[in-house]
């Protein structure tokens, strides 16, 4: 392929996996942010989404998009509340202490999936995507006659993926909105600077530590439904977007939520790019390797700000 | 995790009871399946084969099947009176598609459950992660993988794979009709490990010794889930597409090759392996309408249905399309699974042949085995006639090739056993035990 429709192609799938990207490592953000727990177990909520979205779509039959639209709610909402009563039933209970929390969620972890394991089974099982046509995509080229249009082989993207990514837009500027123009985003952002002096003001900080946790994993379990049509359920892929949106929120500094769309966009692309050019083995030896850089040199992330 | 599938388990006592009621009656009858026939035997303790399966991990739809094979093929052992008149137990233990944990299997079934002999495992780094555990445990290890480890004389002699041919000897016998009908200039896909390694070392040369030529070689590891970045690298020259992958993502992956080519794609001529527990008939697939497919076993039923292949069929619970009969959409891996059923075959018939009583004669039926020649088709061998190389430890059978036909895999074509040999790489029987 020719490096410049080559280069569209990287683009093009490095936005589909940033858009992705950017919701879960929102959720892992805020849950940070807001609670200072470290969610071990936020890749299993996104996967939970994603096993939700097959039943959802399942049980419901007919048209692929009314299952998916059904899930695209129903899913989020059910994750966020598995979340929510699992705040409260251990995290509560362990004083959100950093260390404990952290086993907590481990915990949570091998909970989810082996429950998962036990009922949907150990199948990749596939959700219908709403509408999925191949777009050709055009490249432009110089030469003798000028200017010219011309449609190389295998440069294509799926209405389905460009879905993805202005999903994704959409559901970030809604969380803005959310954060900024509401009055509990006030009380979550009041929470998260100084929870004692919220408490003091009488904000319940308890109830909005539990809906903070089921918002981090709805946001995941939101994702996982974006992604089902594309990747298919499995319950082992909860793994990877753990990492990623670790080595996103690393980078863009834990708990910053613009450092964190910026990283996940940063990140996205590279591995797009990368893996599409070079190999995407490649791709997470960088990513990992900013990781390293960044805690050496920047340890509070791009746009963190320094503990004093 | 151990799950005991015990069918016949009898006591010695019920046996003699048995017996004393009515041993002439039934003997004449001969038709009282299972239980029965175990009595005459000098211990009818169960003979216990260990079932490495792939209950989770990227393998874990093969697992299911091999399962599924398993317990139907131990079944009809049993039905007809076991093994030298013993019944056969089945001990499970889940590997997790996981070298290191494979190793620890076979020392569960040797300490633990006191298994006579290893058995069923398919992923190739599995089987190399396990496979010296066998022989320090001397536990006879009988594979169903594919994979060429057993043949080149990387692995043992407790280690042996009776019961399906191997990838070399598929890519030989597969080479001629892909440089003769569909081109020369081919691009690889294949996943990331010794299995796919196998193809791609095996094919190249196979190819080459038909003219044509390997033009790309794309590695992609076996527990990706994204495939469309793989797909750029695919040379404009390329004419034929070759591509074999396996692991949980297998559906994406072909998915995603069809819209990245669109309408313009070359000739794709695939190992079933990309699609094994997918429907060929699921949505995104419907530009494979056309491509080629090598089948161990072929999936959907064809015109000339042999008596034994129905038979089999009925008895694994498959379909008309090698989908379960309770649930049209739960698809098997039907070009793979018959080998755990001709394997369990092969060890019954070794173990009948070496007068096998327990542990201390597993090298009498390891020798049994590897005396084995010629395996005509029958129900024990539904899949076809087959040939037995007691030094290399490997069988040969033969091949299909399908091509897709209005949403069917159809046999376009099937190689013969002579067309996959190749010369021995090693001599397993002049090694000690």
């Amino acid at each position: 392929m020719e490096f410049g429709p080559h280069l569209m192609l990287a683009s093009l799938e490095g936005a589909v996996i940033a858009s992705i990207l950017v919701l879960t490592a929102m959720g892992l953000s805020i849950v940070f942010g807001v609670m200072r727990v470290v969610n071990v177990a936020h890749g299993e909520f996104f996967m939970l989404g994603a096993v939700l979205a097959w039943y959802v779509s399942t049980a419901l039959g007919g048209h692929p998009a009314i299952g998916f639209a059904v899930a695209l709610i129903v899913a989020p909402l059910a994750v966020g509340l598995v979340a929510a009563v699992s705040d409260q039933l251990i995290l509560k209970r362990i004083n959100y202490d950093p260390d404990r929390t952290i086993v907590g969620t481990i915990g949570m972890l091998f909970i989810i999936q082996q429950t998962t394991l036990m009922t949907f089974g150990p199948e990749a099982r596939p959700v219908e995507a709403p509408f999925n046509q191949r777009l050709a995509l055009p490249w432009f080229e110089f030469s003798e006659g000028g200017l010219q249009m011309i449609w190389p082989w295998g440069l294509s993207i799926t209405s389905y993926k460009l879905f993805v990514i202005f999903a994704a837009l959409t559901v970030l500027v809604a969380l803005w909105l959310f954060l900024t123009r509401t009055k509990i985003g006030l009380i979550m952002r009041a929470t998260q600077q100084d929870s004692e002096t919220a408490k003091a003001f009488g904000v319940p900080v308890g109830t909005v530590y539990s809906c903070v946790f089921g918002l981090g994993a709805a946001l995941a379990a939101l994702g996982a439904v974006l992604v089902v049509p594309i990747q298919q359920a499995h319950y082992l892929m909860g793994a990877d977007p753990l990492l990623m949106a670790f080595t996103v929120v690393i980078i863009g500094g834990l708990g910053s939520l613009p450092g964190t769309v910026i990283a996940a966009f940063l990140i996205g692309m590279s591995d797009g790019i990368i893996s599409v050019f070079f190999s995407p083995t490649l791709a997470q030896i960088i990513a990992t390797f900013l990781v390293a850089m960044i805690l050496v040199f920047r340890p509070q992330g791009l746009m963190g700000k320094a503990e004093t | 995790m151990t799950i005991k599938t015990s069918n016949h388990a009898v006591s010695r006592r019920k046996a003699l009871l048995g017996l004393g009621a009515g041993a002439s009656a039934l003997a004449t009858t001969g038709l009282m399946p299972g239980t029965m026939g175990f009595a005459q035997a000098q211990s009818s303790s169960p003979i216990k084969i260990g079932f490495q399966k792939h209950a989770t991990g990227i393998g874990a739809a093969y697992g299911r099947w091999y399962d599924a094979t398993t317990t139907a093929a131990v079944q009809r052992i049993n039905d007809s009176g076991g093994i030298n008149g013993r019944p056969v137990e089945i001990v499970t233990e889940d590997d997790g598609t996981d070298p290191s944990r494979g190793a620890e299997a076979l020392e569960k079934f040797e300490k633990q459950h006191s298994c006579d002999v290893a058995f069923g495992t398919l992923f190739s780094h599995v089987v190399i992660g396990s496979a010296p555990r066998a022989a320090e445990l001397k536990l006879p290890y009988f594979v169903v993988s594919e994979g060429h480890h057993v043949a080149s004389g990387m692995l043992n002699r407790y280690t042996l794979q009776p019961g399906i041919t191997d990838v070399k000897s598929q890519v030989v016998s597969m080479a001629p009709f892909i440089a003769g009908n569909l081109g020369k200039k081919v691009t690889m896909i294949f996943p990331d490990f010794a299995f796919g390694h196998d193809h791609r070392d095996f094919f190249t040369q196979a190819i080459e010794a038909q003219g044509g030529e390997v033009v790309a070689k794309i590695a992609i590891p076996p527990t990706e889930t994204s495939f469309t970045r793989y797909f750029p690298s695919i040379p404009r020259e390329t004419e034929v597409i070759y591509h074999v992958m396996v692991g949980p993502a297998v559906l994406t992956f072909v998915k995603e090759m069809g819209e990245f080519f669109g309408p313009s794609r070359p000739e794709i001529f695939g190992f079933i392996d990309s699609l094994e527990a997918v429907g060929i008939d699921s949505p995104g697939l419907e530009f494979l309408e056309g491509t080629y497919f090598w089948e161990g076993m072929p999936r959907h039923v064809q015109g000339n249905q042999s008596d034994v292949e129905k038979t089999y069929r009925a008895a694994v619970g498959c379909d008309d399309r090698g989908a379960s009969i309770d649930d049209p959409a739960d698809v098997s891996t039907y070009a793979h699974m018959f080998g755990c059923w001709e394997t369990l075959n092969v060890i019954k018939a070794g173990m009948e042949a070496a007068d096998y009583q327990g542990p201390q004669d597993r090298t009498k039926l390891i020798e049994a085995v590897e005396a084995m020649t010629d395996m005509p088709e029958s129900l024990d061998h539904p899949q076809g006639a087959k040939l037995f190389n007691g030094k290399t430890h490997q069988v040969f059978g033969q091949q299909f090739i399908s091509k897709v036909v209005d949403g069917k895999l159809a046999v376009e074509h099937v190689t013969t056993i002579e067309e996959g040999l190749y010369e021995d790489e090693v001599d397993y029987t002049t090694q000690p035990f």
